[in-house]
């Protein structure tokens, strides 16, 4: 069984909203989701929430993930979320990460965020997260 | 035709970007829209965009003078689209494609199409998707077409085939990788970047290669060195003027319409590759053999043409 009809690899965005300059733990989830076959598209520190609705939507990624530091996580998932809709890309399911309190886990849930992850998240954990939110996206578009 | 594909390709006149996302990602990854898609550009349109490539070793600013030219282009008032490969890894078959970052400054500007792309293992079936996102960027209004990609390897550097005109960019301190591409760089590329000129060996950089392209640049009296600071914008306007006199040259000369051939024939044996490895491969597995490869390659072959013919 050499050449199996192999399914595409996921592409997904990494992005970091917001004024915090340290993207340790974005280039993290990036390089563990890269060495787990995705295609990861990454877009550096310093994006505004436009930004990063705008590149998801150009690159077709099956799925965003955010990390924020700077404790404004509660404006800035959300209003990717809400970019993403106005372009046409409200199918697109946003993860993320970061120092989150837990009080703050639920309410970004609310506001449509897939999944959550703080630091000490173990790495099976959000991979298996991303992999169910491609896999969910991709049946829901029919590719 | 799919109602699927039919609305794709209504989004791609709009030049709605997730419709050319999305027709990008069809013809990636093969999938059934991609032929009704394909098979649905206007030729014309394509015939009249220009497609320059962006070659170089990593770490030369190949990615930096893209968003540079972008910058310029936009000026003048361009619609550009933007294929940036970057290497699969052969491990996990994942990539980070971060060429993006230098050109996030374009992110809202809806007429910079940006592509990122990974070279997924199979170099062939890469010029087959980036020559395919050329064409669909082209039916989205995009009038120039920048790939770039990653050359070090001539493997690498296949890719390039599919550009009109293709730059190679260099950089001081670069020294084993441009001692290894010396051979073939003037098969590969019209014109010698030197960017970094703001830093030390620069200008011995230009002058080693102002030898190396001797010839050429006596043949049109076009040069073909160019010094750049991409990151401060600098050598970006002489740059974009020397490739317009270049690429009208090759307009009038036929040379762009003759490249354009050769590259539709190398885009074609690679979708007959992509088509046949599979068959092969099924055959293959079904019949275990102990003899010399290249024997029972020939039989596999005659195998599946006489079952063709039946
Ligand atoms: N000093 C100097 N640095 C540059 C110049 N152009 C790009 N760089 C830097 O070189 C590094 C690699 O650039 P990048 O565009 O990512 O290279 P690529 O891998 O070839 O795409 C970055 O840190 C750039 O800021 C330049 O003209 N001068
Ligand atoms: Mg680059």
């Amino acid at each position: 069984m050499a050449e199996q009809e192999k399914k595409s690899p996921y592409r997904v965005l990494i992005g970091k909203p917001g004024l915090d300059g340290h993207d340790r733990g974005a280039k993290f989830i990036a390089r563990a989701l890269r060495d787990e076959g995705f295609e990861v598209i990454y877009t550096g520190i310093r994006r505004s929430a436009a930004e990063i609705a705008a590149t998801a939507v150009q690159e077709d990624v099956d799925a965003v993930g955010l990390s924020s530091l700077s404790g404004a996580h509660l404006r800035l998932f959300p209003e990717v979320i809400k970019e993403l809709q106005t372009r046409g890309g409200g199918d697109i399911p946003v993860l993320g990460g970061g120092v989150i309190p837990d009080e703050d886990i639920e309410l970004l849930l609310q506001a449509g965020v897939s999944a959550v992850f703080t630091p000490g998240t173990a790495a099976e954990t959000f991979i298996n997260a991303f992999t169910e939110a491609c896999e969910k996206h991709s049946d829901d578009s029919g590719q | 035709m799919t109602a699927g594909s039919n609305e794709l390709l209504a989004g791609l006149a709009r030049q709605d970007p997730r419709a050319i996302g999305r027709a990008i990602s069809a013809v990636e990854n093969n999938s059934e829209a991609a032929a009704d898609i394909l098979s649905s550009l206007d030729q014309d349109v394509i015939d009249s965009v220009l497609v320059l490539g962006i070659t170089g070793p990593p770490g030369a600013g190949k990615s930096t003078l893209t968003s540079a030219m972008i910058r310029a282009l936009r000026k003048k008032g361009n619609r550009l689209g933007i294929i940036a490969v970057d290497p699969s890894s052969p491990i996990s078959g994942g990539a980070i494609l971060g060429d993006r970052i230098r050109m996030m400054e374009h992110a809202l500007d809806p007429d910079v199409v940006v592509r990122s792309m990974a070279t997924r293992g199979r170099l062939g079936g890469l010029c087959a998707s980036a020559g395919a996102t050329v064409r669909i960027m082209a039916a989205a209004g995009c009038e120039i077409i920048i790939i770039e990609t990653v050359g070090v390897g001539q493997s690498e550097m296949d890719i390039i085939r599919l550009a009109d005109i293709t730059l190679m960019v260099l950089a001081p301190g670069f020294g084993d990788d441009i001692q290894a591409m010396k051979a073939g760089l003037l098969e590969v590329a019209d014109f010698l970047v030197v960017n970094k000129s703001d830093l030390a060996g620069a200008d011995a950089l230009c002058m080693d290669m102002e030898q190396v392209f001797h010839d050429k640049q006596e043949e049109d009296g076009i040069a073909r060195v160019l010094q750049t600071i991409a990151s401060l914008n600098q050598g970006i306007e002489q740059l974009l003027a020397t490739v317009k006199t270049f690429g009208l040259h090759l307009e009038t000369s036929g040379i762009k319409e003759e490249r354009r051939h050769m590259a539709l024939d190398a885009e074609t044996l690679d979708w007959i590759m992509e088509i046949l490895r599979p068959r092969f491969a099924q055959a293959m597995s079904e019949k275990t053999e102990r003899k010399d490869p290249r024997i029972r390659a020939k039989e596999l072959i005659k195998e599946l043409v006489t079952r063709q013919e039946e």
